[in-house]
């Protein structure tokens, strides 16, 4: 029967290519089951292994559908592909997708320590409950996003900032190694905005690669080694240098904060 | 009569036995699917999933078949039937599930009158918990059995599908397909509900005792075992007043859950009130 629920739980994931991109698209097209248009075309980027890549653009660019299409969650239209060399959703230990802030149920009756643990289970499949060694990790995660004593509060309780720091602390306890974090940045208190910057700067040390969406300039030059700027479902920019040419295209509806 | 004597004298008659244990099996599986019901708001789904039953259970009692079987089959099939025309988009769900469940429900009914033996509709429309036979409550205790194990193995999935349904995509998960198994275990236990409160009472099994321990606590495992104590509580104390004071056992039974949700929604009132004071302290 747990077949028919597949594919899940870390042995069921197919290992990454050696020395392949941690993301590589070719001419991709993606599109929401229910649309006529794809909500993102023609984009071609390769992202090599232990990049931090700022996605770019106003609300409904395409940032989203990219990285649900990195995440396996929505089918390919047209061109290619591949995460960590193989097709999106083979390897789901290995990616780890943090949504929108909205797309959780806030009021449901769970601890942030048991939400966090979820990040644990594709490594864990059916049937196994997390171990000693899966809570060490999910309270070394809430440890690292400074959020260790509200391990015990029900999620709905907490701040939007401090939310936000509970998914990336769950994204953290995956141990992944591709990131795709959806509008992290969106609406967060500067504490955490700190704790945000600092780690993309530590997962870029452990070799990690972190895909941003983010429709923010701050901090792009410090924050990130590479941009790719959307609009309307299209890549308008490529590169960090690029913000002025995609600015242009925007009509300056990018804003930098010095 | 002591306290005591009014508690425990009724049960020196078997079919009071019977239907308390019955009470216990069905309070305890609508209960533990109830939090799920309530968490997922899916309680117009577990209504319906009573009343699409109703045709099932006429054919059953018309063709002489077991009644039990006939509710289990069409309980099956409408939990299917459900979880197929929620994935498709022409209408919306709630819509379409109106009208398979006001059909059904008008098809049952219009099967009964063509029989003209209203005596026996009275009793699944409102429950008849005093007639559970022996074997009906062995077929309980199995589909009690098989509800909680099956909750207990998929604990972990059907609880992060309830709360972040992307995420558990995300990791390869198909919350569409957990769906399906808690329709599923949903149309088990909505048999022996049916029994015990009848076809239109049995949602409030569902929703009551959880939306109940739902006011109480926000932790999910603590959810569900105050629910249960809840709906089994109001079995037995339900069926203990419709034999005392000789009124309809289903209508007692879901009574006594109004009343264990009020007591919770007081309980709340009070806590709130406290709660500034509480959380200077800490």
């Amino acid at each position: 029967m747990a077949r028919w629920f597949f594919p899940y739980g870390g042995k069921a994931g197919a290992s990454p290519m050696r020395g392949a991109p941690a993301l590589a698209a070719q001419r991709l097209a993606a599109r929401y089951p229910a649309a006529v248009q794809p909500a993102l075309r023609d984009v071609t980027i390769t992202v090599p292994v232990g990049t931090r890549l700022a996605l770019v653009g106003p609300n409904g660019a395409g940032k989203s559908t990219l990285l649900k299409a990195a995440a396996g969650l929505l089918p390919i239209a047209e061109g290619q592909l591949t995460i960590c060399g193989l097709p999106p959703g083979q390897c789901p230990h290995l990616v780890a997708y943090l949504a929108q802030r909205g797309e959780v149920d806030w009021h449901f009756p769970i601890s942030v320590r048991r939400l966090v643990v979820t990040g644990r289970y594709p490594h864990l499949g059916w049937l196994r409950s997390p171990s000693r060694e899966d809570w060490r990790k999910a309270d070394a995660a809430l440890e690292r996003l400074g959020i260790r004593d509200l391990a015990e509060r029900q999620i709905g309780e907490l701040s939007g900032g401090q939310q936000q720091r509970a998914l990336l602390a769950r994204a953290l306890a995956q141990e992944a190694e591709l990131l795709l974090l959806d509008e992290p940045l969106n609406a967060i208190d500067a504490a955490t905005r700190a704790v945000v910057s600092d780690l993309l700067s530590d997962l870029k040390r452990e070799g990690k690669t972190v895909i941003v969406a983010t429709h923010e300039l701050d901090r792009l030059q410090a924050d990130f080694d590479d941009a790719l700027f959307l609009l309307d479902g299209r890549v308008i920019g490529h590169g960090l240098t690029d913000y002025q040419k995609a600015d242009a295209v925007l009509n300056g509806r990018l804003r930098v904060n010095a | 009569m002591n306290p005591l004597d009014w508690i425990l004298a009724p049960f020196q008659y078997g079919f009071m036995r019977t239907a308390a244990l019955a009470g216990v099996l069905v309070g305890m599986t609508c209960a533990l699917l109830g939090v799920y019901v309530v968490l997922r708001r899916m309680a117009f789904i577990g209504d319906a999933l009573a009343h699409t039953v109703l045709p099932g259970l006429v054919i059953a009692y018309l063709n002489r078949w077991n009644m039990t079987a006939g509710a289990l089959v069409a309980g099956v099939v409408t939990a299917l039937g459900i979880a197929w025309l929620s994935r498709r988009r022409e209408i919306r769900e709630d819509t379409a599930i109106g009208i398979a469940f006001t059909g059904m429900f008008a098809l049952g009914v219009l099967l009964m009158s063509a029989a003209r033996s209203f005596r026996d509709f009275s009793h699944m429309l409102f429950g008849y918990i005093i007639g559970v036979t022996d074997d009906q409550l062995r077929l309980f205790a199995a589909l009690a059995a098989v509800i909680v194990v099956v909750l207990g193995l998929l604990h972990k999935e059907l609880e992060l599908t309830s709360f972040d349904p992307l995420h558990a995509q995300a990791i390869g998960l198909r919350p569409d397909r957990l769906r399906y198994v808690l329709l599923l275990l949903m149309a088990l236990a909505v048999v022996g509900a049916i029994q015990a409160v009848g076809v239109v009472l049995t949602s409030a099994l569902l929703i009551v005792p959880a939306a109940a321990a739902s006011l109480l606590t926000n932790r999910l495992p603590v959810m569900m075992a105050l629910a249960v104590l809840i709906a089994v509580l109001a079995s037995l104390i339900g069926l203990l007043i419709s034999y005392h004071l000789d009124v309809a056992s289903g209508a007692a039974i879901v009574l006594t859950c109004i009343a264990a949700f009020l007591l919770a929604w007081a309980v709340r009132a009070v806590r709130e009130r406290h709660k500034p004071a509480s959380e200077n302290h800490t």
